[in-house]
């Protein structure tokens, strides 16, 4: 008995000090650089236009994760609108960087009207340098139309440079790629980072899943059952979904340029699924029954051919994701053991090792950017079913829970700053698509409509 | 008819001969008187009182019928103060005729009682059992209905692939079934579904739901359903047919389900 409590306590132990460590390797809690926003004002009928821009400057900021935003309660009285303003008897630096406000970093510029266009004139100091000439960082001018959309637009450029500053990837203009059953049927979707600008991508009337989009952004592959002449030619609206008559799932590549769909070899198998791009871009990870047994991974490219095996189990192997980095290995979820863990191996298929330790089910992993770290759906310590998303650290193997009992949570997929995660749950009657930070803070729903799960941060900014 | 009345004429002059003949013997021999005629016989036909029951006929007529159609008792009876035919006919008269509607074969006892005895007599009606006549050949359920009328699905364990007991029993009847309708059907093909419940993640169950469509499709072959005929397909868990989060529910969702193919 003493020895379990001993036992128990240790693991206790190391779960809290892995927690510590990874929350501070990829959010940076505790150490983020503090920055002061105070409000923009607008000359003339710019003016009109600058709630919106206060806002989406803060919300984008703080957003990001990686700055400690001061409360504009502490600023000073008299805020400068340009560097000028730094003067004997004007605003000092020493009133950002001392108490109350404590700021490293201070933002600050004002917008105009010309040529009836928004201009914004935006410039970021280091409050902290002695000599004003040292301190700038950012001064620089933007243009946006001359409405509220201009403004938001301005500023969202203007964030996105003070995130490039402290090595933060910005946000802005990436897509989330996403099931949505809004339709009547499952489709892929995609919306801005903030869930913005919902669109629907397919439109195939059956079920369409599992997307995945190729690191240069151009693609994206998906998984759908095809629906077969004989149901497809009868008056849709007089069949229901059971009896539509659907063939085996097939993977299926779009371009994301065009939309149109490109040339994809399917094996003859009783299912093939698309589960990811390497970095290349060039090439496919996907699971299949081509071998005629168990589901298997296997690589192809972009169009089917050239099919390479790459695991030869008796055994279900799902999901294989390559590490974005090395392109070397990949985490994958297998049955070998016993319930769905999640492995790791090298792109050959040696060196198989497994990460997770067994209990309960273990699936959806997706990589950090960085290479270093996973996000996963666990049941541990749950029903079966009643998934958490976990982060692991993969070379020490410390995990840290992000989610705590909301719902079923399940499909993590990193954003490019690899400091947020979008994520499925089912907190409702519905299942709904969210984001947060990697520390488990900052969760914001981003759809409403219909369920929506199986998002896919897309790396690249085009549209 | 001219022949025959002579006859009878003929006939007539030959008895008047005898008598004749008889006559002129007698008178010829004076012979004492004869004795005196002997006491009559007891009467054959004893008095109504005391003569015993006779049931002279007893019929039923059509004796075969069709369930639901009559036949006819017919039954004559002399000497009897008491008569009943069974099977709910009751008390009956000495002549009558009764129709009757067996559902089966039935034996009809007749009893007639009198002060002299009695009499019985049994009649069968025998109802056909013949069984109602074949449907038209030509099958009226289509194959397709037939499968979603009669198929069975086959039900898994949580994350198992391995056909249990009962669904080796339905599977077993399934295969009865498929080898009928591809006999009366060549053209017809039929989907193994594989399904699961909603705990797995979307990506294992596409997996497991394959696993169970192909361990249905190979029992259904080893039983000698013709494997050309069968696909699988699985759905994962895309397709529940039931969305409550209970046991009963999941496991009407871990299936192996037969549809119409194209």
């Amino acid at each position: 008995m003493k020895r379990i409590i001993l036992l128990g306590s240790l693991v206790l132990g190391v779960c809290g000090f892995g927690h510590a460590q990874i929350s501070s390797k990829i959010v940076k809690t505790g150490e983020k650089p503090t920055i002061a926003v105070p409000d923009f004002r607008g000359a003339g009928d710019s003016q009109k236009f600058m709630g919106a821009f206060n806002s989406t400057l803060f919300n984008d900021l703080q957003g990001s994760g990686q700055l400690k935003m001061i409360a504009k309660t502490l600023y000073p009285v008299q805020v400068p609108q340009q560097p000028s303003d730094f003067r004997q008897g004007g605003p000092s630096f020493a009133d950002w960087s001392g108490p109350p406000p404590n700021a490293n970093y201070l933002a600050f510029g004002y917008t105009a009207t010309q040529n009836n266009q928004i201009v914004l004139y935006g410039w970021l100091f280091d409050v902290r340098q002695s000599n004003p000439s040292s301190a700038q960082l950012i001064g620089k001018i933007y243009l946006g139309s001359l409405d509220e959309a201009g403004a938001r637009k301005v500023a969202q450029e203007f964030a996105a440079d003070i995130l490039k500053q402290f090595g933060a990837t910005s946000l802005i203009g990436t897509r989330i790629y996403f099931v949505s059953d809004r339709s009547g049927h499952k489709e892929i979707w995609s919306m801005n980072y903030d869930g913005s600008d919902q669109k629907q991508f397919t439109n195939y009337g059956s079920i369409t899943t599992f997307p995945a989009v190729s690191s240069d952004g151009t693609k994206i592959a998906f998984t759908t059952y095809p629906v077969l002449a004989s149901s497809r030619n009868a008056n849709s609206a007089q069949f229901s979904k059971q009896a539509q008559n659907l063939g085996q799932p097939q993977i299926y590549v779009h371009s994301l340029e065009t939309g149109r769909k490109l040339v994809y070899y399917n094996q003859q198998a009783s299912m093939n699924a698309a589960s990811d791009f390497l970095p290349d871009s060039r090439h496919l990870l996907i699971y299949s029954t081509a071998n005629g047994g168990f589901s298997q991974i296997y690589e192809t490219d972009l169009d089917g051919a050239d099919l390479h095996r790459i695991t030869h189990s008796a055994s279900l192997e799902v999901e294989p994701k390559v590490n974005p980095k090395t392109g070397q290995d990949m985490v994958f979820v297998s049955g070998r053991g016993g319930t769905p863990q999640v492995y790791r191996m090298s792109i050959d298929g040696t060196d198989v090792s497994r990460l997770t330790t067994g209990e309960g089910d273990a699936v959806n992993p997706a990589w950090n950017p960085d290479g270093q770290h996973i996000a996963f759906s666990w049941t541990r310590g749950f029903e079966p079913g009643n998934f958490n998303i976990f982060v692991m650290d993969v070379a020490s193997r410390d995990v840290v829970q992000l989610t705590h009992g909301s719902g079923r949570n399940e499909n993590p997929s990193w954003a490019p700053d690899g400091v947020h995660l979008v994520f499925s749950s089912k907190r409702g009657r519905n299942t709904q698509l969210y984001t947060m930070l990697a520390d488990g803070s900052q969760v914001q729903q981003l759809t409403t409509q219909g369920n929506n799960e199986k998002p896919v941060w897309s790396k690249s900014t085009q549209q | 008819m001219r022949d025959s009345s002579r006859l009878h004429a003929s006939k007539l002059g030959a008895v008047t001969f005898v008598a004749l003949l008889l006559f002129a013997v007698g008178c010829a021999k004076k012979a004492p008187p004869p004795p005196p005629p002997p006491p009559p016989a007891p009467a054959t036909t004893a008095p109504p009182s005391t003569a015993a029951p006779v049931i002279a006929s007893f019929t039923a007529e059509p004796s075969t019928i069709e369930p639901g159609q009559a036949s006819t008792l017919r039954w004559s009876i002399s000497g009897a103060t008491d008569m009943t035919i069974d099977h709910g006919v009751g008390a009956v008269q000495s002549q009558g005729m009764r129709q009757v509607f067996p559902r089966t074969s039935t034996s009809y006892a007749l009893t007639a009682r009198g002060p002299g005895g009695m009499d019985s007599r049994s009649v069968t009606v025998t109802v056909s059992t013949a069984p109602p006549p074949p449907p038209p050949s030509v099958p009226h359920l289509s194959s397709a209905d037939l499968l979603q009328q009669q198929a069975q699905d086959a039900y898994f364990d949580y994350d198992m692939s391995e056909i249990r007991g009962d669904g080796r029993d339905a599977l077993t009847r399934d295969a009865a079934l498929l080898k009928q309708i591809f006999q009366q059907d060549p053209n017809f093909s039929v989907v193994v579904e594989g399904h699961c419940d909603e705990r797995g993640s979307a990506e294992y169950n596409l997996a497991l739901g394959d696993r169970r469509a192909t361990a249905a499709k190979d029992f259904l072959v080893q039983l000698g359903v013709p494997a050309d005929r069968l696909k699988t397909i699985s759905y994962g868990k895309e397709r529940p047919q039931c969305t409550e989060a209970s046991e009963d529910c999941w496991q009407k969702n871990r299936r192996a389900h037969l549809s119409a193919g194209q």
